[in-house]
């Protein structure tokens, strides 16, 4: 029972970060009708704001160590820390949490300078032209995020309150060993969270209502006299937003590197499609869902049966979706069929 | 005369609308057969009933003897049923001359053939009657460029062209004249009507009245999804039942 | 006159092999005529152009060729360990196997098409990469990469009393070592497939079954209500291309018997796609030009560091070369892939015809200099090739819906 609830908890964890990813690729897609290989290079971009923005709170300068009197040794003791003491400390310790301020000008920014710069200019051309673009753009993007950080993941670690595991077990009134990491169950909320703004959004707001037209029949929403052309820089500039948070805060569970974009990116389009091109609650459903069954997969008990299931689970239920229905769990009949 | 098409009972239903309601036509072999009616009332649905784009609910659509419902669009072509299109489906990255080589290899080979290793350029009869064709069109001349680089009218010429070339037995036009200039309307009219064409069974639907009259042995009236009536042009012309459903409609009828 | 070299085979065949044949003479004064990379640019080449029959062709992008790369790879090198190190069977079993394999998956990801097949063809790659490191791993050998050893059984060898006496076993062909003249041997080799290859992927691009495919690019419903059944046509195509990407994988394996999981990753893929798209999609010649010119290229620059930037630059002062160096080198060694990257996204947004449109440019604007009007089809058309994107037609005819 115990080992379920695990599994169900990272199931969904992962689950909401594969939600959060396809939210903003369908988003694009359905608005935009832009197919984005580099969205995966987006939620990576993300994770590297908090290494940055950690890096910049960072920021030190060689002080004498104090502590050590038998020899002149020297420490790296951050800026931060000098003017502002314990205060400065704290804040360092908060660094990821704070670094959601650093990432939304900063995605925004990006978003809107790719939007203008580049995709705009690709509605109007094929989708294997799409595809191609973006994917070139995120090998630059992935390429010059290893120039300046290195190959390697640089850890990140979440602050010190809760790096450590919940009594989940307690909390539940179930076993009392049972035991979660905080910041995973932060994660899953934050995931829950941002969804249920996006949604609100959409539901509730003017500009949201149009978008969801826009995302039914575009033509007609054109020929309304809407301009669509600012609207589309704003959802872009959304989608990389959503992106984005979705990296910086998943930093701390896997230590950022420059290749995660790749990685996340195949997931994100199988989930996608899973979910139903076009059909914004089908990839948050297909997130969970698949995050979960890749939870569930990789239990030893699975394993053992059919040993490797756990890689190609995902890519498997896509092939059978893709074969079966595809249009996926709750995408509009006529996307993109023959 | 026999009966080379067969549509009994055919019903469509898409949603909440009847697209579609039991209709019948028996089209005889060698005429050339009109179906007309008011916007939205079923024609083109009736049409892609016929060659595969959609399967009708209930009824039966027989082709030489044949039932077409179910069959794969390649195989309805080679049944002989050739449709030509309303906005020209031509392929627009090939040259002309390929744009008619197409069709008639697909008579030739049939639904699939793999001959990588013969040359195009080898293929002497196919040639010579892609040039004739063309020719035939008014199209020879162009037969290097590339078919999006023509006019909207010289497409639409290419598309019958491409129709032609397969020899079909049963050639369903869907409004091959809208919006045409007049000269190129009549010029239309003229292919119809040229020997090459007066033998072939025709099912066109229209909406000018000029071209019905000029090429129809006989008309049909399509309202709201079902044929209220069949019979020949004086027929129709004077029929109220037909000037009843035309009422509202825009007053371009000529006689 | 340039229209009549260019329409008979036997002639473009017979200077495709002269300078093919004698490239490690002309290659040599740009620094490129050593047979390793030589061997690269055949063996790619043969990749490239087979990848161009599908994508080219048919406009269906696949993100999956490295898998049948990879397969023809590991084919390969269980040929050299079970039957023979004699280069025959194992290229011979590569192809029947990785067509088998693309039979199977293209079957299954043409059941869609457009973004559908590229995102099938993506999962594909990326099961087959996965179970290579993990369920397959007795097959695949995982990490380490399957290699060959002198323990290996080698039946046929051992029934024809070939023995291997010390180190590891060497490719042959027929009892001549692949690796012989210091590699320039296995590089005939490749060489002389590419040639077969080329010529048959010529034949095709001419043939009534190349024209189809092209039409199926242009407006695949049409073909279908024109009599074609099209998916049999596209199956075709993606397992003739597959079987190419076999071959690759197995003279790469003969070349150097080692086969790894890495070479089916689908960005792997994505390098093919890039050759293809840097010579000209869909264009006879282009893939091969890409192909050559990545792997020239790629050869350079990832080999360029620092130090030897800065002898580069010698001549500047110092300030200044530092100045340089520290531009250009985010470029170089590790950055070569940034460099790949941009190159690729200025070809898809200026010039997604690759370098063939571009010297049909230039061809056009020589001839236009020299008052002979523009073809109207200009240089591609003669070569049989198609544009890469549907809404460029050299008339540039505007107001057509």
């Amino acid at each position: 029972m115990d080992a379920i609830l695990i599994q169900i908890l990272n199931g969904l964890d992962k689950g909401g970060a594969y939600a959060l990813i396809a939210l903003g690729l369908t988003l694009t897609f359905g608005t935009l009708g832009i197919v984005n290989f580099a969205h995966g290079a987006l939620f990576m971009l993300g994770a590297f704001c908090a290494v940055l923005f950690n890096k910049i709170l960072t920021f030190s300068v060689k002080v004498k160590d104090e502590s050590i009197t038998f020899f002149d040794a020297y420490k790296e003791q951050p800026y931060l820390e000098i003017w502002l003491g314990d205060t400065g400390t704290a804040i360092i310790d908060y660094a990821v949490p704070l670094s959601i301020l650093f990432a939304i000008p900063v995605m925004l920014l990006v978003g809107v300078i790719m939007e203008r710069g580049l995709i705009k200019h690709f509605y109007k051309r094929e989708h294997a032209d799409q595809i191609l673009v973006t994917f070139g753009l995120a090998i630059v993007i992935q390429e010059i995020i290893r120039h300046f950080f290195g190959a390697n993941p640089i850890p990140t670690p979440p602050p010190e309150i809760v790096s450590g595991s919940a009594p989940l077990g307690a909390m539940l009134g179930l076993n009392e060993n049972l035991v979660y990491p905080w910041w995973r169950l932060i994660y899953l909320a934050f995931s829950l969270l941002i969804i249920g703004a996006v949604f609100a959004f959409l539901k509730f707001t003017t500009f949201g209502m149009v978008v969801r037209a826009g995302m039914a029949d575009r033509e007609t929403v054109e020929l309304l006299g809407i301009n669509v052309q600012k609207r589309f820089t704003v959802v872009f500039g959304i989608a990389t937003v959503v992106a984005g948070l979705a990296g910086v805060m998943y930093a701390p569970i896997l230590p950022p590197d420059y290749h995660m974009g790749m990685d996340f990116l195949v997931l994100s389009f199988v989930v996608v499609v899973v979910g139903g091109m076009g059909s914004l609650g089908g990839a948050v459903l297909a997130g969970f869902m698949l995050g979960l069954l890749q939870s569930f997969a990789s239990m030893n008990e699975v394993k053992t049966i059919l040993p490797g299931i756990d890689q190609i689970i995902i890519y498997l239920v896509a092939v059978i979706i893709l074969l079966v229905r595809p249009r996926g769990l709750m995408g509009r009949e006529g996307v993109f069929e023959d | 005369m026999s009966i080379i098409l067969d549509i009994s009972g055919v019903n469509k239903t898409f949603g909440g609308l009847q697209a579609l309601d039991d209709v019948n036509l028996k089209i005889e072999e060698g005429e050339t057969h009109a179906i007309i009616g008011p916007n939205g009332a079923g024609k083109s649905t009736l049409l892609n009933c016929c060659i595969g784009r959609l399967i009708p609910d209930s009824g039966s659509v027989t082709f030489n003897g044949n039932n077409m419902i179910g069959m794969q669009p390649h195989d309805i072509n080679h049944a002989g049923m050739v449709r030509i299109f309303q906005t020209p489906e031509i392929f627009p990255d090939l040259t002309l001359l390929q744009n008619v080589m197409i069709p008639a290899l697909a008579k030739r080979d049939g639904t699939f053939k793999f001959n990588p290793f013969k040359s195009l350029a080898a293929e002497k009869s196919i040639l010579e009657e892609a040039h004739a064709t063309l020719a035939d069109f008014e199209l020879d001349k162009f037969h290097d460029q590339l078919a999006n680089s023509i006019s909207r009218g010289d497409k639409r010429r290419l598309e019958l062209a491409m129709g032609i070339i397969q020899h079909p037995k049963l050639l369903l036009l869907d409004e091959p004249t809208a919006g045409m200039a007049r000269h190129d309307t009549n010029r239309t009219i003229d292919l119809l009507n040229s020997d090459r064409m007066q033998a072939m069974t025709k099912v066109i639907i229209e909406h000018d009245m000029h071209v019905v009259f000029s090429l129809a042995d006989r008309i049909s009236v399509l309202v709201r999804g079902n044929i209220i009536t069949t019979g020949t042009p004086e027929e129709i012309k004077n029929d109220p039942k037909v000037k009843e459903a035309y009422l509202g409609e825009s007053e371009e009828e000529e006689s | 006159m340039i229209k009549k070299i260019l329409s008979s085979n036997l002639l473009i065949m017979l200077i495709f092999s002269a300078v093919v044949l004698s490239a490690p003479i002309w290659l040599a004064p740009f620094g490129a005529s050593y047979p390793d990379l030589l061997q690269k640019f055949a063996i790619f080449g043969i990749f490239a152009v087979g990848y161009n029959i599908l994508f080219g062709l048919t406009g269906y992008l696949s993100f999956g060729h490295a898998t049948f790369l990879g397969i023809g790879s590991y084919t390969a090198v269980w040929s050299f360990k079970l039957l023979t190190m004699n280069i025959v069977p194992a290229i011979v079993l590569a192809m029947i196997v990785s067509g088998l394999f693309a039979i199977v998956i293209g079957y299954l990801s043409l059941r869609r098409s457009g973004i559908y097949f590229s995102i099938l063809t993506l999962a594909f790659a990326q099961m087959a990469y996965s179970l290579a490191y993990s369920v397959l791993t007795p097959i695949t050998n995982g990490e380490t990469g399957l290699q060959v050893s002198q323990q290996d059984p080698r039946v046929l060898d051992a029934m024809a009393g070939i023995a291997v006496t010390d180190g590891i076993p060497s490719t042959n062909l027929f009892g001549a070592l692949i690796k012989s003249q210091g590699g320039y041997y296995g590089f005939y080799v490749a060489a002389v497939l590419l040639i077969i290859a080329f010529y048959i992927s010529l034949k095709i691009f001419r043939s009534p079954f190349g024209m189809k495919l092209r039409a199926i690019k242009s407006n695949q419903t049409r073909m279908k209500y024109t009599g074609f059944n099209t998916k049999p046509y596209l199956l075709t195509a993606f397992v003739i291309s597959g079987m190419y990407a076999g071959l690759a994988g197995g003279l790469l394996a003969s070349i150097d018997p080692l086969a790894g999981a890495e070479r089916m990753q689908w960005t792997a893929s994505g390098e093919v796609v890039l050759m293809t798209i840097l010579g000209g999609v869909g264009t006879l010649i282009g893939p091969l030009l890409g192909a050559t010119l990545i792997k020239y290229f790629e050869n350079i620059f990832s080999a360029l560091n620092d130090s030897e930037l800065h002898s580069m630059f010698s001549f500047m002062p110092d300030s200044i070369q530092n100045f340089m160096v520290t531009v250009v080198s985010p470029f170089v060694g590790e950055g070569w892939h940034l460099t790949l990257g941009l190159v690729f996204m200025i070809v898809v947004i200026f010039l997604p015809g690759g370098i063939m449109q571009g010297l049909t440019h230039l061809f056009n604007f020589v001839k236009r200099l020299f008052g002979m009007g523009d073809s109207k089809t200009g240089i591609a058309n003669t070569m049989n090739t198609s544009n890469h994107t549907s809404n460029k037609s050299p008339n540039n005819v505007k107001g057509e819906a």
